[in-house]
């Protein structure tokens, strides 16, 4: 009986280990400390467990732990930081999948026994996990780029994924009348699973940063749900922490597009592109040393970092453009769009990484006022947080949607890998104003011819 | 399954949402990406739950179903914190203080 108590204890402190590391997240300075206590509390919480009375063999559980952690330490030890984003994607899935076979096997223990508040906790915790484990393995395809990025759809598509959420929800409900029919158990888990791949299937590449906030939150959902099933305090609290922080992100993604979550979840955004109007004018190509001239006599230059910026690794390169302007005394900036990359937060780890303090790293609510004072943009591998149709043109796919506003600098220079629309398919009236100069080709090459030509100007 | 037991786990569910929305919408942007790995780690706690799936030995079914997730947990928490803690140490490499020495040190790097 003693053991329960020291477990509860274990957990508590655990519990409160968990919120002070997320609170050290509220500044760089703190997070690392924060972290460690998180990593303490998890210690903590894994040891007290292990003292659990139902526990009888722990050669199994060993085994298991030691391939866990060497699976998963070479896996973020090797990552590229470029791929970060497809690491969350697959390990969201793994979390989804330890929920669920939890959930399974609390199932095969109770079977008809189960309480209808059990199994609705069960059901709960399958659901949200089997819908994780395949809206997570779609995304994490789609970022891989083992599949094709660009929405996948069929006619009528919405209308039977409504009614097979309807009909899993059914099997649900009736589960939690007659907890014994094994079947609709494991029915239900097929359906959730089939609705995860559809619900993601059709998401464009580019709405990934929503996609992954919204598993980052079902996930967390599940580990809660498990809480609920287990009557275990601490897996409630990690996995509300977990699902609150993936809900409010995939709030603030959707509010950087100006879209709904239907709209993103239901919208096939991106898809094959309808009447839309070809833009009159010509894009003007320049060349690598006009483009250093300006730079080297600009006396403040935005950088603007997408996607491209991430697919074309040249984080590091872009870092040394910056350092040989600002050794010539022109003041260089980094603006951050929120939708900017695959995932948010995603171009901040990237440039963290090439070494540029994040003093230097700017919202944009913090950049927008001050464009009009920059000499040069440069954009790099963005297209649609840089679109001024968002803000001028009320009938563009993207109305509304928050930009950085580059057109209102004096030059922009847009890094570029090829004359086509780019991802989302939409035309980009910034390409044809006469004050943009576009440089087609790899964004690293690019980058560094101009690294080179600056050095010489 | 005892309604006190499902009012208190409520409890505990409310507190914590709110908790999290409180702590959450403090982390600024920035530090987002880091965030994600950090919350999955800690939600890696379901770790807990599979332990005791693998070591209670009901059936062989359920002990191998346990110990799959004792390793796809595991992944998460061990991952998830390794990876936060390389991001991190990028963010924190370079406090505005320090950030005009390390990249003077660069450029000596390449005079040389």
């Amino acid at each position: 009986m003693e053991s329960k108590y020291l477990i509860e204890i274990a957990y508590i402190i655990a519990s409160t280990l968990f919120i002070f590391g997320l609170k050290g997240l509220s500044h760089p300075k703190s997070a690392r400390n924060g972290m460690n206590l998180a990593a303490m509390g998890m210690l903590v919480a894994v040891v007290g467990t292990l003292l659990h009375h139902e526990i009888v063999s722990y050669t199994w559980i060993i085994v298991g732990l030691l391939v866990g952690s060497l699976i998963g330490s070479v896996m973020a030890l090797k990552v590229s930081m470029n791929a970060l984003p497809q690491r969350q994607a697959i390990s969201l899935a793994f979390g989804a999948l330890a929920a669920t076979l939890v959930g399974v096997a609390e199932y095969m223990r109770g079977g008809a026994e189960l309480g209808s508040f059990k199994m609705t906790a069960l059901g709960f915790e399958v659901l949200f996990g089997s819908i994780t484990i395949a809206g997570s393995l779609v995304a994490f395809a789609k970022l891989q780029e083992l599949i094709r990025g660009t929405p996948l759809t069929f006619k009528g598509q919405n209308i039977f994924n409504i009614a097979l959420f309807t009909f899993t929800i059914g099997i649900f409900i009736s589960l939690i009348f007659s907890p014994g029919n094994e079947i609709m158990f494991y029915v239900m888990i097929g359906l959730a699973f089939l609705f995860g791949l559809l619900l993601v299937l059709p998401i464009g590449a580019a709405d990934m940063p929503v996609v992954m906030s919204l598993m980052n939150s079902y996930a967390g959902l599940a580990s809660a749900a498990t809480g609920f099933a287990l009557n275990n305090n601490v897996l409630i609290i990690a996995g509300t922490l977990d699902g609150f922080s993936g809900f409010i992100l995939s709030i603030l993604m959707c509010k950087a597009m100006n879209r709904s979550m239907t709209n993103v979840l239901f919208g096939a955004f991106g898809g094959a592109s309808e009447e839309q109007q070809a833009i009159e004018g010509v894009q003007r190509e320049v060349g690598i040393d006009d483009v250093a001239v300006q730079l080297a006599y600009a006396r403040q230059v935005v950088i603007i970092p997408g996607y491209g910026l991430a697919t074309a690794q040249a984080q590091h390169t872009v870092r040394e453009l910056a350092e040989a302007l600002e050794h010539r005394g022109v003041i260089v900036k980094y603006a951050i769009h929120p939708v900017a990359g695959r995932m948010p937060g995603h171009m901040n780890v990237l440039l963290a990484e090439a070494n540029v303090p994040y003093s230097s790293l700017y919202e944009l609510e913090q950049i927008n006022p001050e464009m009009g004072a920059t000499d040069v943009s440069i954009v790099i591998g963005a297209n649609d947080v840089v679109n001024p149709d968002a803000r001028d043109n009320p009938k563009s796919p993207i109305a509304g949607m928050p930009i950085i506003e580059v057109d209102k600098s004096k030059q922009v220079i847009v890094l570029k890998r090829g004359k086509g629309r780019g991802f989302s398919g939409i035309e980009n009236p910034l390409f044809f104003k006469p004050n943009t100069g576009m440089l087609y080709g790899d964004a690293k090459a690019s980058l560094a011819k101009l690294v080179q030509a600056v050095q010489q100007a | 399954m005892k309604t006190d037991i499902l009012i208190s786990s409520l409890y505990v569910f409310a507190l914590a949402a709110f908790l999290g929305y409180q702590i959450i919408s403090r982390v600024p942007p920035l530090l987002h990406t880091p965030l994600m790995a950090a919350t999955n780690a800690i939600s890696g706690i379901s770790l807990v739950g599979s332990l005791v799936t693998a070591g209670a030995e009901h059936s062989t079914l359920s002990t191998i179903l346990g110990v799959i997730a004792v390793i796809a947990a595991t992944i998460n928490v061990v991952g998830g914190f390794t990876i936060t803690e390389r991001m991190l140490k990028m963010f924190q490499d370079k406090l505005p203080s320090d950030s005009p020495k390390d990249s003077k040190d660069k450029k000596e790097e390449k005079h040389s």
